[in-house]
């Protein structure tokens, strides 16, 4: 386990909860603005939400990340559910709009900076973002 | 955590106070849709204020609060959205389309009572 890891099982509705809330108190420890603490927080929500709807349940992965020239946190959320069939159509907008919202893949990569999926059916998936703060930048 | 809701007048007011699972907002949308037929309400303030993330589930569940409510005739308002709340939901893409929002408790119970003032 690397330094300052949190990992947070996600089982249930109430587990959603549990894991955005250590999202965003890990968010503003590394020092990210309320804003983006609430969109890291809203992030995770999403990513757990997936893991409890179609897989039941699996893990989020929490780790501030620091390097000599920026500060970030990284969230993974995997699991061994049946998998995406079609990556690129999630990843879609609007894609599954009726009656769900679909995996809500497409907004949590606007929330976020960085954003790699894996999936192989039957296999389960692993979504990891990543987030910076921005020290230097206008956003 | 159940989410307490007022009667004050011809108005419900449901004020949630900490963040809530997906079986608390299900819970919520269920009080809701009975009060407002045992009252006969003629509208629900949801006051969100104490909500620190809106992600796609809760957004859902307060636009069929919305929607169920407006089948009974009557009319829900969200109020107290945070500002970076309102600014994760954009970049989700969540919107509270045909819902009525207002800017906090205050403001929501003004545009009420204008509102049915001007009916009745």
């Amino acid at each position: 386990m690397s330094a300052g890891e949190i990992r947070v099982p996600i089982n249930s509705d109430q587990d959603i909860v549990l894991a955005r809330q250590k999202g965003r108190s890990l968010a503003a420890e590394a020092g990210f603005s309320a804003v983006d603490s609430t969109l890291i927080a809203t992030a995770i929500s999403e990513l757990a939400r997936n893991i409890v709807s179609y897989a039941k349940k699996g893990e989020i992965i929490l780790q501030p990340l620091h390097n000599s020239h920026r500060t970030g946190i990284s969230i993974v959320a995997s699991d061994h559910g049946p998998g995406i069939p079609d990556i690129r159509l999630a990843l879609r907008d609007g894609f599954s709009t009726s009656g769900s919202l679909g995996l809500g893949l497409p907004g949590v990569r606007r929330l976020v900076d960085e954003f790699q999926i894996a999936s192989s059916i039957g296999q389960g998936t692993v979504v990891k973002v990543t987030k910076w703060r921005p020290d230097h930048r206008e956003d | 955590m159940e989410v307490p809701i007022l009667k004050q007048g011809e108005f419900l007011i449901a004020t949630i106070q900490a963040a809530l699972s997906d079986a608390d907002l299900e819970q919520l949308r269920m009080a809701l849709v009975q009060r407002v037929v045992r009252y006969r309400s003629r509208a629900v303030i949801v006051d969100v204020t104490a909500m620190d993330v809106m992600d796609s589930f809760a957004s859902r569940t307060l636009r069929e609060i919305a929607l169920m409510i407006r089948l009974r005739g009557a009319e829900t308002v969200i109020v107290g959205i945070q500002p970076e709340v309102a600014f994760a939901m954009v970049q989700l893409g969540l919107t509270l389309e045909g819902v009525g929002t207002a800017l906090d408790l205050e403001e929501g119970l003004a545009y009420l009572n204008q509102k049915f003032k001007t009916v009745n």
